[in-house]
């Protein structure tokens, strides 16, 4: 009898529900890997949802600052130590590990997950050779955040799509260091994800490229001149002490404090600097799309956090069916009853985009959609380019490259170095290191 | 021996010595009082001392991560790991100081170089041993490196301290007929306590506080109080609070058994520098 | 009183010691040593023998080696300097007669007791930071602009981060030396006229010679690896990079095994120059 029904699932639901009956028999742990950020501990508390409806899988968490995830996560993949079921990884990772056979591909999922929702160009960046690899939590552009009250008392009208002069004029305009309150934030903090995260961006829309057809870098290009002069001179003169210090988190708490006129970061942000439990500004934000030259493109990045399965994983059924019901249509329904719909994870589906509730209680939604859907990671910038990745070449060697690159910059805009140097030094070392990476 | 000093001195030198450890303390003290207050009180130094406190981020906290096991792994590993490093390392400590050979100091030179590896390099090596022997994330093979590591360090206190012990005892210890085992077990352990307590104590704290293969080599069962704090650093948004009572839960422990123990601590914190 | 007996006793004695410390030594060195030979690029799928000392090559010509190691020197160094003369002068303070001992001497021990990653942590965020940090709020209760210390002193302030915890350290080795010097040749001396300084000079500083070297050495060891203290700081940004971190941005930021293997191959030989350095000099010390 149990034979005969056994047979009868695995006849009448071939893989999805075949997979799910086999989780539901044995009594299994998935270690899940993730980032300490908001999003993901508010889906660490919500995991009782998902424990009633499994209860044959127990949930192990492992949540870590970002640095201390990347590396805890990437070294046991390339050693195949196979300590975790799934692990968070952004649009960088995917594509490269999914190329080395590291990931399990994410075609058969259960119905429910309607993976043709996912924004697509939000999936392109998680896809490989036409395979979803990873499923993502939640997807982010960058735009520009700022003060309304302040530009009104600067009698400037911020438009929908800015210019980087108007920009320019419009920090001048609020910048008021005596109480401290300064024209712009931007990220300069060294780092691959984080100055360079924006310089990437923002040399896009100047028509600036990490490496021309022939994978020959372009650091002493005009364009990156042009870039990485703007940015270290807008920063010195309108921007807040420190900024070489500053990431996505000290510009946040600067603009949630109202020191900062205008901020361009990551799309998430906009709940963070909107939600007054946390935000002295919380009524007097606005939104426009990150600021373009006349060039055709937009200085806008494109990432998402997702949720991938280790090919070293030994559950990895259960851990699909963890990622269905993180990320699939219904764990927002989830959020929104328990946390209200401004906490809803953002940028992955197109349902999330269509659905009143959710368009009603957040207001930056539109502006998040826009600046996701401008972002182009197959062509990135002005000039075609090698590689994909807008805020990131989606190559092995660019985390060490982006790193140091980086640190150069920051010299730079802390004035420890001079632009030309900064620019010399970055082209040297990224010539040296994409030679020895055999192009 | 007390030395006579006129009180007027004796004030100053209170007050000056005072100023600087408080100084010195001042980091510490700081993270326990921002523990106890909102996060947006911690991002305000004049508010932190405001007068209203919070548990608040201890109930965060404890809610979020299971703060017992974390403590009770770092426990395991950090006097397991001293333990069973005294064990290994009082026999050879006594056989250098009552044996000397003429390689004794070499072999102590060695042992302490062992210690300059540097750790990220041997990462990959390390975890790929690890796998084979299917024992990551286990706080056996965390036991066994910290014990390692610390050895040479374990070895070089105990042999400074068997060394100031006269040989002329265990001379008449073995004039009396007693056999080798003895001799160390009755004879010199006892006279080397205060060695042997103070080495232990460095070390618990030194294991305590290692943060590179703590980190690298554990997920969920072997992870102890720095992959704690690891969870707690630099998210989005304001974290201070949050961060700050997590900082104090994790040294709390060692910090109340350091000051507990430190007149045991610092006799023995000697390494033979004291003739 | 070295017998035959007693001499193959110690060998035996001393067998687990130093054969556990052997296989630790030769079996992570083992295949460091093989790695650094290959072109181990896990992230390429590249586990090719054998490219010859390329890795070396590369690993020594890189402008970033240079820096680090001069950079470790300067932090080691500065450390050094500021626990050693630090520790000293607390030693000679707290050896004075004052009220309330024990309480002062806990509270001076303490930051011993902080993980690095810890004390890195609260440093960088509660303290200087320059926004909502303690510095920054009394610089400008001052009404001095806040100063930016990671980035502008950024090696600086890690020399401070870390001696903080290492200060305690020595001085409570150097605090147990001077307690140990004959109270009454002090006191002889100074009937004789000698002076507070001639007294430090020629006595106390003497005495304290091998405790100096000892502090020196146990420091220099852990030292060398100064690692969570950068990382949750600076990143290795700002002319903070040592040889440590260098070798950590070639395995785990470049992922690149077989050159930071190579890296660590190195870093090992230049440690144990510095330990046979160390060693002569605590050696002759340790003998006296």
């Amino acid at each position: 009898m149990q034979s005969l029904t056994r047979a009868l699932m695995g006849a009448t639901a071939l893989c999805a529900a075949a997979t799910l009956a086999v989780a539901q028999d044995d009594p299994v742990t998935i270690t899940i890997a993730t980032v300490n950020n908001g999003d993901m501990i508010r889906m660490q508390g919500l995991t009782d949802d998902f424990t009633e409806a499994n209860p044959n899988i127990t949930l192990e968490w492992v949540t870590l600052e970002e640095n201390v995830l990347r590396q805890n996560v990437s070294t046991d993949i390339a050693t195949s130590g196979g300590q975790y079921d799934v692990v968070t990884i952004g649009t960088y990772e995917v594509p490269i590990w999914a190329e080395r056979g590291w990931l399990v591909p994410l075609d058969d999922m259960p119905e429910g997950f309607a993976a043709d929702d996912l924004l697509p160009s939000i999936a392109g960046g998680l896809s490989y050779d036409g395979s979803l690899y990873a499923s993502p939590f939640y997807g982010e552009s960058s735009m520009v955040m700022y003060r309304t009250d302040l530009m009104e008392e600067a009698g400037l009208e911020m438009p929908d799509a800015p210019s980087w002069d108007f920009i320019e004029e419009a920090a001048a305009a609020m910048n008021d260091p005596e109480n401290e309150v300064y024209g712009i934030c931007l990220r300069g903090k060294p780092g691959w994800g984080e100055n360079m995260a924006f310089l990437t961006a923002m040399g896009n829309s100047f028509g600036a490229r990490w490496f021309d057809e022939d994978w020959q870098a372009q650091f002493d290009s005009e364009e990156w001149a042009n870039t990485l002069n703007f940015y270290v001179n807008l920063l010195t003169e309108y921007g807040p002490p420190g900024a070489p210090n500053n990431g996505f988190n000290e510009n946040l708490s600067l603009f949630q404090q109202g020191r900062c006129g205008m901020w361009i970061d990551a799309t998430v942000a906009a709940s963070f600097v909107t939600n007054p439990d946390d935000s002295q500004v919380a009524d007097s934000v606005g939104f426009a799309l990150a600021p373009d030259n006349g060039l055709g493109k937009r200085g806008n990045w494109l990432w998402a956090w997702s949720l991938a399965i280790p090919t070293s994983s030994d559950a990895q059924d259960a851990a699909k069916a963890f990622i269905d019901w993180a990320t699939n249509p219904a764990y927002a329904e989830l959020v929104a009853e328990t946390e209200g719909w401004a906490n809803v994870p953002p940028g992955t589906r197109t349902s999330l985009y269509e659905n009143q509730d959710y368009l009603d209680a957040a207001p930056f939604a539109q502006m998040t959609l826009e600046s996701i859907q401008a972002a182009d990671p197959t062509n990135p910038t002005v000039d075609p380019v090698p590689y994909t990745g807008v805020q990131f070449v989606a190559i092995p060697e660019f985390q060490g490259i982006g790193t140091q690159v980086g640190q150069y910059f920051s010299e730079a805009l802390a004035g420890q170095m001079s632009v030309e140097d900064a620019l010399a030094q970055a082209q040297d070392y990224t010539t040296e290191e994409i030679e020895a990476a055999g192009y | 021996m007390a030395r006579a000093v006129s009180p007027q001195r004796k004030a100053m030198t209170t007050i000056v010595v005072y100023l600087i450890a408080f100084t010195l303390f001042f980091p510490i003290l700081w993270t326990i009082l921002v523990s106890f207050n909102s996060e947006a009180q911690a991002i305000d130094p004049p508010r932190v001392l405001d007068g209203s406190w919070t548990l608040e981020n201890y109930t965060l906290v404890q809610e979020r991560s299971d703060y017992m096991r974390y403590l009770w792994n770092s426990v395991v590993i950090a006097v397991g790991s001293t333990l069973l490093g005294i064990v290994i390392a009082i026999p050879a400590a006594w056989a250098m100081a009552f044996v000397p050979g003429k390689r004794t100091k070499d072999v102590l030179l060695w042992m302490l170089s062992t210690k300059m590896l540097p750790a990220v390099g041997v990462l990959f090596p390390i975890r790929l041993v690890l796998i084979e022997l299917d024992l990551l994330d286990t706080k056996v093979a965390l036991v066994f490196i910290l014990t390692l590591i610390n050895l040479p360090i374990i070895v070089w206190m105990l042999y400074t301290y068997f060394k100031e012990i006269p040989g002329e005892i265990l001379e008449a210890a073995r004039m009396d007929g007693a056999t080798l085992r003895s001799e160390i077990v009755h004879v010199l352990t006892p006279m080397a306590v205060p060695g042997i307590a103070s080495t232990i104590l460095l070390n618990i704290i030194l294991a305590w506080n290692e943060s590179f293969w703590t980190l690298t080599l554990t997920t969920i069962d072997a992870a102890p109080l720095t992959a704690f704090i690891a969870s707690y650093s630099s998210p989005e948004g304001l974290f201070y609070a949050k961060l700050s009572a997590a900082s104090t839960m994790a040294i709390a422990p060692i910090l109340v058994m350091g000051w507990f123990s430190q007149k045991q601590l610092v006799r023995g914190l000697t390494f033979g520098a004291v003739k | 009183m070295a017998t035959q007996h007693s001499r193959s006793a110690a060998r035996f004695m001393m067998a687990p010691s130093v054969v556990l410390l052997l296989i630790w030594m030769l079996v992570p060195l083992g295949l460091t040593l093989w790695f650094s030979f290959m072109d181990y690029r896990p992230q390429r799928g590249t586990f090719d023998c054998c490219v010859g000392f390329e890795n070396y090559a590369r690993f020594v010509t890189s402008s970033s080696f240079q820096d680090a190691v001069i950079t470790t020197l300067i932090m080691v160094g500065g450390i050094l300097a500021i626990t050693v003369i630090g520790g000293i002068f607390l030693a000679l303070l707290l050896d004075q007669p004052f009220w309330g001992q024990g309480v002062a001497r806990i509270l001076v021990i303490a930051p011993f007791f902080v993980m690095p990653t810890v004390s890195a942590l609260v440093w960088k965020n509660l303290i200087m930071n320059p926004d909502n940090g303690l510095l920054a709020y009394l610089w400008r209760f001052f009404g001095a602009d806040p100063v930016v210390w990671l980035t502008d002193y950024a090696l600086f302030s890690i020399v401070v981060i870390v001696s903080w915890m290492w200060l305690p350290f020595a001085t409570l080795i150097l605090l147990t030396s001077i307690q140990s010097l004959d109270s009454e040749r002090l006191e002889a001396a100074e009937m004789d006229g000698a002076g507070a300084v001639a007294r430090f000079w020629y006595m106390i500083l003497p005495h304290l010679a091998r405790a100096i070297t000892i502090v020196i050495l146990i420091e220099t060891i852990f030292l060398l690896a100064i690692f969570a203290e950068i990382f949750v700081t600076t990143g290795g940004a700002f002319g903070t990079q040592n040889l440590t971190y260098l070798i950590y941005q070639r395995v785990i930021e470049s992922q690149n095994i077989g050159l930071g293997s190579a890296g660590g191959i190195i870093a090992v030989i230049l440690a144990n120059i510095v330990a046979i350095f160390l060693m002569r000099i605590v050696g002759k010390n340790l003998d006296a």
